[in-house]
């Protein structure tokens, strides 16, 4: 259990995270969604002790960290930032932090094979890959056996084949009853992992629910309709009280309405349709508009803001598996 | 108790599987004994007037730890730095919160190789020097020459402990080395030699420190205080880097 009760950090007159308050329950993996430069990586700092808060508390079971004596047995956690000196060996690196917490020195090799560095751990991490280093920081975070597990954005730059091993990890660590807390910026990252979600944006807390609630209240819902004769559609959905708008590669979009309804509708005014479809957005779109307003660094080309449509992506940029990347050869 | 003994078995764990610093030790040896038997085959070839003065046998064999001492302070960086550089302190602040107990014990596990290696150097450059100078060596019974063979090993820790200290204000490698590297192998020996401030140059930690190696009345170092006070000296300069290293690991971020 990680208790956090208007957590704040200032860098001067910058407030990275702001009055920040929740609860990481165990059992559940629980996301920590935001935006780059969200504060994420300094809350999990905090947690750990090694950034002082400006304001507020954090708790882990009930204890400021500082005052738990041996933590790598209460709380492992995986930080973004690179900690491992990369000129001890892998095994050495285990055994000096095992040694300062009492671990046996038999639990080092036991979590190498864990995470599947037996082979390399005499061997010194500044040849090792991106993955590899991850997963000796994973075995760093497992070494005490702890309650509670953190990873901060722990897919980063992995390889598909690590990504679905973290994400198996995390899952198999939740339903043995432990705490697990993962950051990410990506939400579809997230919603193949987490169950629970704490979203924040420029260090506020945006959203502290499931994911399944999460998903329901802020997915829109919309029908997508394509007609030859559009036009006319349009009015025939104007006269019923509907709003259509504009979607991509001149579909019809209409949100808020059933699908059954409109096709009753084109068929009562004898419409052709080519396409009747419910359609839901993507939750990274959903992601996007929440935290919209409070995106720390925007890009020049503006995201869709609350309540606009979403933008078609230009000819070309389409996402997912369209019959265009099938004929270049992908 | 049982608490620091962990850490500090961890401490020792780490600075002794890093094969870096531990290099630096090693050319600490060398450079001290190479070029202490190497100034005593000089020297002991050269009349009095020549060498401006008798010899003193004990410090002759010392000659090579102004260059020694340089691979001491940056062993005393790079023990201190590699957790900064690296990352490595978010780990070791993860593992052992207490940042009190993680300062104390690495500093022990760190000083406790420094002096073995320092003393050991201290030994061998003494009684290598000892050989070559033939007629004019001194006898390690001989008065003082313990106690300035002992010094030499406790001045070469004492410097590898005060960049310790100082690394643990700057944080940085670079800034360290670029600090403490041209101050004692230039700054300090200019300051020593100008007439205006030989005065305020005599107090400094490694001008200080080169005076326990002095034996009685043979070597003239013009000084305000004696090898006694000189070891004090340096005490004050190491406790004032580990003070100002510490109150700065307590309050900053990691």
């Amino acid at each position: 259990m990680i208790e956090l009760e208007g957590l704040t950090k200032r860098y001067g007159t910058k407030t990275a995270v702001d009055r920040l308050s929740f609860g990481v329950r165990p059992g559940v993996v629980t996301g920590f969604l935001g935006p780059n430069g969200a504060g994420k990586s300094t809350t999990m700092r905090m947690m750990l002790g090694l950034d002082r808060p400006t304001a507020g508390d954090v708790r882990i079971d009930g204890k400021h960290y500082d005052q738990l004596k041996d933590p790598l047995n209460h709380i492992g956690a995986l930080l973004e930032a690179k900690s491992i000196h990369g000129g001890r060996t892998a095994r050495n690196h285990l055994l000096c932090l095992a040694q300062s917490n009492g671990i046996p020195t038999r639990r080092v090799d036991e979590v190498l094979d864990l995470v599947g560095l037996g082979s390399v751990a005499k061997k010194r991490p500044s040849g090792f890959s991106l993955g590899m280093g991850q997963r000796l920081g994973i075995a760093a975070a497992l070494l005490g056996d702890p309650r509670i597990l953190m990873f901060d954005e722990p897919v980063n730059g992995l390889d598909p084949e690590g990504i679905h091993w973290i994400r198996n990890l995390m899952k198999h660590l939740a339903s043995e009853g432990r705490t697990v807390f993962v950051s990410s910026h990506l939400m579809s990252e997230m919603a193949l992992t987490a169950e629970h979600l704490v979203v924040i944006g420029r260090g506020r807390l945006l959203a502290d629910t499931t994911m399944e609630s999460f998903i329901e209240e802020n997915s829109r819902t919309y029908v997508r309709l394509r007609a030859p004769e559009p036009e006319r559609l349009r009015d025939v959905l104007v006269a019923d009280g509907l709003a259509p708008t504009e979607g991509a590669e001149g579909a019809i979009e209409v949100e808020g309405a059933q699908a059954v309804r409109i096709g009753e509708l084109a068929a009562e005014h004898r419409l052709v349709l080519h396409e009747l479809s419910p359609q839901q957005a993507s939750l990274e779109e959903a992601f996007m508009r929440l935290t919209a307003q409070t995106v720390e660094y925007h890009a020049h080309t503006a995201l869709p803001g609350p309540g606009e449509p979403a933008a078609a992506p230009p000819p070309g940029q389409q996402q997912g598996w369209g019959p265009q990347q099938q004929k270049e050869g992908f | 108790m049982a608490h620091l003994t962990r850490v500090l078995k961890s401490e020792w764990t780490k600075v002794t599987t890093v094969r870096s610093t531990l290099w630096t030790l090693v050319l600490a040896f060398f450079l001290t004994v190479s070029i202490g038997i190497a100034f005593s085959a000089l020297l002991k070839n050269l009349s009095n007037e020549e060498r401006g003065g008798p010899l003193d046998p004990t410090y002759v064999s010392f000659s090579g730890m102004s260059m020694g001492q340089l691979a001491m302070v940056a062993f005393g960086v790079l023990v201190v730095s590699g957790e900064y550089s690296t990352g490595m302190i978010r780990a070791s602040l993860g593992a052992v919160p207490q940042r009190g107990v993680f300062m104390a014990a690495k500093l022990v596990a760190c000083t406790a190789l420094a002096l073995l290696v320092g003393m050991v150097t201290s030994v061998a450059t003494f009684f290598g020097s000892q050989l070559v100078l033939g007629e004019e060596k001194a006898s390690i019974t001989d008065d003082g020459v313990l106690r300035a063979v002992v010094c030499g090993g406790l001045y070469m820790t004492l410097m590898a402990l005060f960049s310790m200290g100082v690394t643990w204000m700057l944080r940085s490698p670079l800034l360290a080395f670029s600090i403490l590297m041209p101050f004692f192998f230039i700054v300090s020996g200019i300051l020593g030699v100008v007439e205006a401030t030989r005065k305020i140059a005599q107090f400094l930690p490694d001008q200080a420190g080169m005076t326990m190696l002095a034996v009685n009345d043979l070597t003239d170092f013009d000084r305000a205080y004696g090898p006694g006070g000189a070891l004090l000296i340096m005490l004050a300069w190491v406790a004032a880097a580990l003070i100002g290293g510490y109150v700065m690991l307590k309050r900053r971020d990691a």
